[in-house]
């Protein structure tokens, strides 16, 4: 897909939470003695006054600061989230009232597992592209849920990213084309009024992850002309890092090419925050004239890729905390019954 | 604290908006009807910087209903000179100290229950700590 007029991202900005768990103290209390380590070592946790509205907040201002647009230009802010504060009322009002962009902009949420981070970046380039506004703002950010015990519960992280995007004259990275690929496939669900999401299990990879990633990149790929190797680096949505690993090899991207975005081993999985968090990760040192992949997925299910053109405005458009600098702020919560107490799993009685 | 309040004071408490007297120049928050220092009326909506240093802090213990506790608050100098109290975030107790730098963040400030309704607004956290550009 192509939009009318060619557009860019103008700004970008990310947010990881301070706090870590250790996946071996939550292995402890789940697993037998000797089993396998867990994917990641650790996983970001939100703090006790953090959710997805401050989380998408910090993310966005950073992306406006680094824009340097003028407020009244952004016309719709979208928050892609599978974990909103409230199951009804938007995130999006309360995020562009902080930034002080209402009352004249569309805002909402969207919703399509992880995938609907990227779902706000496909709406944000066509508002840009067709002329309806000269700026959108595309926000993919999660507390992931997870089941105590569950497999989830040891790569569930949060985070996420915001993108401003505008006309492409203004743009630190040109979109080149993009790609949306959906089947309906019931690999991971959560029913109203559930506390926690349920899942496929072994489901979750081939039909679901590895089907539609495939699927996505390699039409997007045919749609630019061009092959892995064109790309200086590649962004994948990040379930576990093997999963990344796997579909990269599958495509013909190198390890080199997926390194500087796979931020899920540090942190884990931050949902429909993930490739969006990858994609900043790129972008904190990408160079001017790079071309970046970008390929996401949400359960439920689908993919989006994105083909993405650096330009020379990018060295410029990196001031404030990148990627990097919340990876390093680190705070590691003292054991899991801490961790339990500030995901509200457990509640004073 | 009471909804329709909440929803008055959102510019205050999401972004920390005062004013500023068009006449005298001066900086106020939170705005009222008169500059504190000409008492004229000539006044626009001003966004404070949100960067100051912690001037004196204190821990809560057993705090209010709806607010997790315990936690840090302090009276923060901004950069415009103002004084404001406010809670600290993202910070542990043994590591706040008087001159700490700090900056503004959007915060949930209070919940009205499991079900109720969630108040957002203004907390200070030290400056994250940033790499050197390469």
């Amino acid at each position: 897909m192509r939009s009318a007029q060619p557009v860019g991202i103008a700004g970008y900005g990310a947010y990881v939470p301070r706090l870590r768990v250790r996946t071996s103290d939550i292995s402890n209390a789940w697993r037998p003695r000797g089993a396998i380590a867990p994917a990641v070592a650790e996983k970001s946790v939100p703090g006790p006054d953090e959710d997805v509205v401050t989380m998408s907040i910090e993310a966005a201002r950073t992306a406006l600061d680094r824009a340097g647009t003028e407020l009244e230009r952004i016309g719709a802010v979208w928050v892609g989230t599978e974990s909103k504060p409230y199951a009804v009322k938007p995130s999006a009002t309360i995020v562009a009232e902080a930034l002080g962009i209402t009352p004249h902009v569309v805002a909402a949420d969207m919703e399509f597992a992880c995938k609907a981070g990227s779902e706000a970046m496909q709406a944000a380039v066509a508002f840009v592209g067709s002329g309806m506004v000269e700026a959108a703002l595309a926000i993919g950010m999660d507390t992931a849920q997870s089941k105590p015990g569950d497999a989830l519960e040891y790569t569930a992280g949060c985070g996420g990213a915001a993108y401003l995007f505008a006309a492409a004259e203004d743009a630190l990275a040109v979109v080149e084309a993009s790609v949306s690929h959906v089947t309906d496939t019931p690999d991971f669900f959560r029913r109203e009024g559930a506390a926690y999401p349920e899942h496929g299990g072994r489901f979750t990879g081939e039909p679901s992850y590895f089907r539609h990633t495939r699927a996505a990149s390699r039409r997007l790929l045919e749609d630019v002309g061009a092959g892995p190797e064109d790309f200086a680096h590649a962004v994948f949505h990040q379930p576990v890092p093997k999963f990344v690993e796997k579909v990269a090899s599958e495509l013909g991207f190198t390890p080199a090419q997926i390194d500087t975005g796979l931020v899920a081993r540090r942190m884990g999985n931050a949902y429909a925050g993930s490739s969006l968090l990858g994609l900043a990760a790129v972008l904190d040192v990408a160079r001017p004239g790079d071309r970046i992949f970008f390929c996401s997925y949400g359960s439920g299910a689908g993919s989006d890729a994105f083909a993405f053109r650096v330009t020379g405005r990018i060295e410029a458009r990196r001031a404030g905390a990148a990627v990097a600098d919340y990876l390093d702020r680190r705070q590691v919560v003292d054991g899991y019954g801490r961790y339990l107490q500030l995901r509200g799993k457990v509640r004073r009685g | 604290m009471d909804l329709a309040r909440y929803h008055r004071l959102r510019s205050a408490y999401y972004r920390l908006e005062g004013q500023r007297c068009t006449s005298c120049q001066a900086v106020q928050f939170p705005a009222r009807t008169t500059c504190r220092i000409c008492r004229a009326r000539t006044l626009e909506p001003h966004r404070l910087s949100g960067r100051g240093t912690v001037y004196s802090h204190a821990e809560v213990g057993p705090a209010p209903r709806g607010f997790a506790s315990p936690y840090l608050v302090a009276l923060v100098q901004l950069e415009e000179g103002l004084l404001l109290t406010a809670q600290l975030t993202d910070v542990d107790p043994e590591d706040v100290m008087i001159g700490l730098p700090v900056e503004m963040v959007t915060r949930r400030i209070q919940e009205h229950g499991a079900q109720g309704y969630l108040v957002y607004g203004y907390k200070f956290r030290p400056i994250l700590p940033r790499r050197k550009a390469s």
